[in-house]
């Protein structure tokens, strides 16, 4: 009876059992805890346990492609990500012009994101073949030279690898960063007009101020799933030439094929220190 | 007045300039798949904008499985569809109990299944992978499909949840004291109340976890590896892999895997776009 007449909070101080609103509560919330249980924690314990021996990381360190695969995914990070983000905030301008032509290129801008990755990182592939592909054709032509050997480079190998990435999520952040700039008022534009502000200055003074938490947050954000980013890599170069190309993610799933779990376990241990201060920030930000 | 118009044209002009790279940057690789898709073999690395015969023929040659990659072709896209659909509808299944839960029900420890949850969503996926495949082979699963699925619904839930709750958080509370004082069960609420008012972030839910599961790579190529048993990501992964791929065959193959995901994001775009990002707008 007083289930129906109080408010749940009173129950709940009341009752020292739990009222059927907590029981249902459980209910609904337990298929989510099961698949955290058992998906989740379980894995990640059980990794830990693996990679448990110092001898693994001895081993790691000892690797060359080890190395060169930390190198090469800090270079991703930094160039890759800045590139993306920045790119992402002026075309993130760009894209909130009123035009009807521009609300049409915003539908086609979108493909990227919404395909999955292989048959657009095949597509790229073809197009650097050094013999047949589309690229090292038209650099023929035009100059009767020989293109380079595109993914045989690493360095150009790398850099292609984060073409790709950039090329795959640049519409997503753009789209994010879109929003961030469709909610300022638009009065206070009108009011930097009529001061004359010019367009630097409405960029300088109103846009930056109101965006740059949100730009913060999408790049540490970007950071974090760019370390997991392991097709851009995996399906453009395989992580060749000679595993020159390796970001800690390939390398992951490299040493899992050939058997050494330990050393897999023991790369994404290696790249904690660097992921859970951006996974803290960001639950700091999203759960308030 | 002129000074007006020509500074208009500037803009439109400096516009202009910015669109043209962008449509060619976005549509060059999406282009080239389609082209290659079209043009019979022997033309495919001829280097022009257009085929002198464009063909349907890869189109015929995939869909009869004429090439012995291909012997499975409707087998693995049957498979991409069946696990696609299942980590939807499992995801809305696990993410909208949970939501509800902890945003009406106000579950105890629901905070802490939140916070847990969303540290879940900021492991890279790829680094994920690894003990998830040891585990998958703990528990018997591998090359098993539920274990690709299972490893999606984990993978999905978590931002699920939180997109959900967001939205939840914004329902009127009074709805709730409203049914509970006509003396209804949380059942009732949740199937009468909750479901009809949430149906717009649902559909978003559901579209995400669905695309999220079509278009993995990582997971299903670790999980996966009998020919019969694989997703369509797959078998081109393995079509890579050989030497004498046919590529205008993969390239076809690719168009067509491609095409499924972009047509229901265009369908569901109105939920997607409000319903996705104005979580992560929240900052």
């Amino acid at each position: 009876m007083t289930a129906v007449a109080l408010p749940a909070n009173a129950v709940v101080q009341r009752a020292p059992f739990l009222t059927p609103w907590q029981v249902w509560g459980i209910i609904f919330v337990a298929p989510y805890v099961l698949v955290f249980l058992v998906f989740v924690l379980y894995p990640v314990c059980y990794g830990l346990w693996l990679a448990r021996h110092p001898a693994s990381y001895e081993a790691l360190f000892e690797d060359p492609i080890f190395f060169g695969a930390v190198v090469n995914t800090l270079i991703f990070l930094v160039i890759g990500i800045n590139l993306k983000m920045v790119v992402a905030l002026m075309l993130s301008g760009f894209f909130v012009q009123a035009r009807w032509w521009i609300k049409w290129l915003s539908v086609i801008f979108i493909i990227p994101w919404a395909m999955p990755s292989i048959p657009t990182i095949l597509s790229f592939r073809f197009m650097l073949n050094p013999e047949w592909g589309i690229i090292n054709q038209i650099i023929f032509r035009l100059t009767t030279d020989d293109g380079p050997n595109w993914l045989n480079d690493p360095t150009l190998g790398l850099s292609l690898a984060i073409l790709v990435h950039v090329w795959k999520s640049l519409p997503f952040w753009t789209l994010i960063l879109m929003a961030g700039r469709l909610a300022i008022p638009a009065d206070i534009y009108e009011a930097a007009a009529v001061d004359g502000c010019s367009r630097w200055q409405k960029f300088r003074y109103i846009t930056w101020p109101s965006m740059q938490t949100l730009y913060l947050t999408c790049t540490i954000l970007s950071m974090i799933w760019t370390l997991g980013d392991f097709n851009s890599v995996y399906l453009l170069t395989g992580g060749g030439p000679a595993d020159l190309t390796h970001v800690l993610a390939t390398l992951g799933i490299r040493y899992l094929r050939l058997d050494r779990v330990d050393l897999s376990i023991a790369t994404i241990v290696f790249a904690m220190p660097l992921i859970l201060p951006m996974v803290y920030f960001m639950m700091k930000r999203l759960s308030k | 007045m002129t000074r007006f118009n020509a500074r208009s044209m500037m803009t439109e002009a400096g516009l202009i300039l910015v669109g043209i790279p962008v449509f060619l940057w976005t549509m060059i690789p999406i282009y080239h798949l389609f082209l290659f898709s079209i043009s019979p073999k022997e033309s495919a690395f001829a280097g022009h904008l257009w085929p002198d015969n464009p063909t349907l023929r890869n189109f015929s040659t995939v869909f009869s499985e004429q090439h012995h990659y291909l012997n499975h072709f409707w087998l693995q896209l049957w498979n991409s569809v069946l696990i696609a659909v299942a980590v939807g509808v499992l995801t809305l299944m696990v993410a909208t109990g949970a939501a509800f839960a902890i945003s009406r029900l106000k579950v105890k420890g629901g905070r802490a299944i939140m916070n847990l949850s969303l540290f879940t969503y900021f492991i890279p996926a790829a680094f994920l992978a690894v003990p998830m495949y040891k585990t998958m082979g703990v528990y018997g699963l591998l090359n098993s499909q539920w274990a690709l699925i299972l490893a999606m619904v984990t993978i999905a839930s978590p931002y699920a949840i939180w997109v959900l709750k967001q939205a939840s958080d914004k329902l009127p509370y009074e709805l709730d004291e409203a049914a509970m004082v006509d003396g209804a069960t949380a059942l009732q609420v949740f199937r009468l109340v909750y479901l009809p008012l949430m149906t717009p972030s649902l559909v978003a839910i559901g579209t995400y976890a669905l695309l999220l599961a079509w278009n993995e790579y990582l997971y299903a190529f670790l999980l996966l590896s009998k020919d019969t048993k694989i997703t369509l990501a797959v078998a081109l992964g393995n079509f890579l892999a050989a030497d004498d791929s046919p590529w205008e065959l993969l390239m076809t193959t690719g168009l067509i895997y491609a095409l499924p995901p972009v047509a229901i994001y265009y369908t569901f775009k109105r939920y997607m776009v409000g319903g996705l990002t104005a979580g992560a707008v929240k900052s």
